[in-house]
């Protein structure tokens, strides 16, 4: 794990509460009392009627959709590996709450991926620091 | 109508000396060569220019390099469309008083990387919920997108290499094109393709193969603009801007509201169509973005050209010329021109594009095109995103 050759997210002020869930294999979603969750995490309702800066933290099923995706053939790291090779699916899922984020869609055959598919998280840690939000076909 | 039209006027407008792989220029070199041919294109002095424009550098970047001290600066930075953006704030600027004459330069070491800035923070919203899912550039993003406009609208991948394949006609006829017959052997992958070129071509990223991506190229362009009262004074004829208009729709492709229509352009599209006082039906000829192949498709449906979901048909249309030839919709000799320099598919695309679409649209206007001119070509539209669809700019420039 030491060695994980991706890219790594560095958390802001704003943004630590969310990487911290993940590390805790939730996935903490930032909520408006009036509007509901939203992605990416933000310290406030991201709907301009209503830019209320009164946000909780609440936690998502994990569960969603493909709402589209591409299969990369690129070597990109962390794909870029023998046993970890090319290619490989990006996805935006759309969660069962509503928000849209990307991640990888962990599949055999990524040629299987349909959009609409129902999928589920899935917690990569990646690093000891470092749990990486991906999903798998239910 | 609103009061920009038919105000100001480019008056020069013309690209870096060579395109393609020019490892011995730097980016600001590459500003610095575009800046000196737009003004010979006007017949201008550098000493003339008050407004300085640019993208992919700091306007006193640029500025320091070239000696000047602008008193009007914009450095709007967003991608390929920020030239379409630029031209828009020259107009305001001019009628302003901000300054008279304004440049607008581009330069970038997009394949040789001489001072090419890569990469953002792992900070940034990008950084962390973006780049850690093996996201690579372009063609792993442009191509978010796409897949939902299959599934919504029925779009395939065989539509799509029929505007490879179109763009690849203009290409031939354009002696710049880095792909195109003049400069490229067929055994180097240069001259006529077909769609099944296309779709037989290496898989880059489901579901765009390599020849549903753009060049990938170092050079630069530039533009200069004046009032219209001062416009026919230059060595040209003057293209004056009807109509222009701008957006910011999101910047992380994941976050885009909805996949299948660019809501940027729609916004810049209406921008540009409100302060011309015209409409699609006006346009004679395109000039539209083509990062990939999906990139103009958009463009069509979403400035109206096409209704929403109906672009693959659209292009994927062809008939038989005189001589047994495939005519593709927007290819030489169809009734759609668009991409008539060979595009950032098969021309040049440095990274951010838009500029050259710009001076296409002025020469297509000027006459000035050859053998890939195309006829009673009045009103032409320039048009691009900048980002993954995130931004865009659109204008409607004429020659009358």
């Amino acid at each position: 794990m030491a060695d994980y050759a991706g890219r790594l997210p560095v958390a802001t002020p704003e943004s630590q509460p969310y990487w911290d869930g993940l590390k805790e294999h939730k996935l903490m979603l930032p909520t408006c009392d009036d509007c509901g969750p939203h992605f990416y995490p933000r310290p406030f309702c991201p709907m301009p009627d209503c830019f209320n800066w009164d946000i909780k933290w609440t936690q998502a099923s994990g569960k969603g959709k493909v709402h589209t995706f591409v299969i990369s053939h690129q070597p990109i790291p962390p794909y870029n590996s023998e046993d970890n090779a090319p290619p490989y699916v990006i996805a935006v899922i759309e969660l069962e709450e509503g928000p849209r984020m990307m991640s990888n869609l962990i599949i055999d055959d990524p040629y299987q991926t349909t959009v609409d598919m129902d999928v589920e998280i899935v917690f990569d840690d990646v690093t000891d620091e470092v749990t990486l939000p991906k999903f798998k076909p239910v | 109508m609103d009061q920009i039209r038919h105000k100001v006027a480019i008056v020069g407008a013309a690209e870096t000396d060579d395109l393609g792989q020019l490892p011995h220029m730097s980016r600001l070199a590459l500003h610095a060569q575009s800046a000196r041919n737009a003004l010979d294109d006007a017949g201008i002095s550098l000493a003339d220019v008050d407004g300085l424009l640019c993208a992919g550098a700091i306007p006193n970047e640029v500025a320091e390099y070239l000696g000047i001290q602008p008193r009007y600066i914009d450095g709007t930075s967003v991608g390929g469309c920020s030239f379409m953006i630029h031209v828009r704030h020259a107009v305001a600027a001019i009628m302003a008083g901000y300054c008279d004459v304004a440049l607008v330069t581009h330069g970038e070491s997009g394949r040789s990387g001489v001072d090419a800035p890569r990469g953002g923070s792992a900070s940034s919203p990008g950084g962390q919920y973006e780049a850690p899912f093996a996201i690579g550039g372009a063609p792993t993003t442009f191509s978010i997108p796409v897949l939902r406009h299959f599934h919504e609208y029925g779009t395939t991948k065989e539509h799509l290499a029929h505007i490879a394949a179109a763009t690849r006609a203009w290409a031939n006829l354009n002696p710049m094109a880095m792909m195109g017959s003049h400069r490229r052997a067929p055994e180097r992958g240069g001259g006529p393709i077909t769609p099944q070129d296309v779709l037989n071509s290496r898989m880059i990223c489901y579901p765009f193969n390599l020849l549903d991506c753009c060049v990938v190229a170092d050079g630069g362009g530039a533009l200069v603009l004046v009032s219209e009262e001062r416009a026919k004074d230059y060595a040209k004829d003057p293209v004056y801007v009807l109509g222009a208009g701008e957006a910011a729709a999101h910047w992380m492709v994941s976050q885009m509201r909805d996949h299948t229509t660019a809501d940027g352009y729609r916004i810049a599209g209406e921008a540009a169509y409100k302060s011309a006082g015209l409409g699609p039906q006006d346009i004679d000829h395109c000039m539209f973005y083509d990062a990939f192949t999906f990139t103009p498709l958009m463009a069509a449906e979403d400035l109206g050209f096409v209704p929403k979901g109906e672009g693959g048909p659209f292009f994927a249309e062809t008939r038989t010329g005189p001589d047994g030839e495939v005519i593709y919709k927007s290819g030489p000799g169809g009734d759609f021109p668009m991409n008539t320099n060979g595009g950032g598919l098969s021309y040049c695309h440095t990274g951010m594009y838009g500029m050259f679409a710009i001076i296409e649209s002025v020469r297509q206007l000027r006459g000035e095109c050859g053998d890939r001119q195309v006829p009673d070509v009045n009103v032409s539209m320039a048009h691009g995103p900048g980002g993954m669809f995130a931004s865009a700019g659109t204008l409607i420039l004429a020659n009358a």
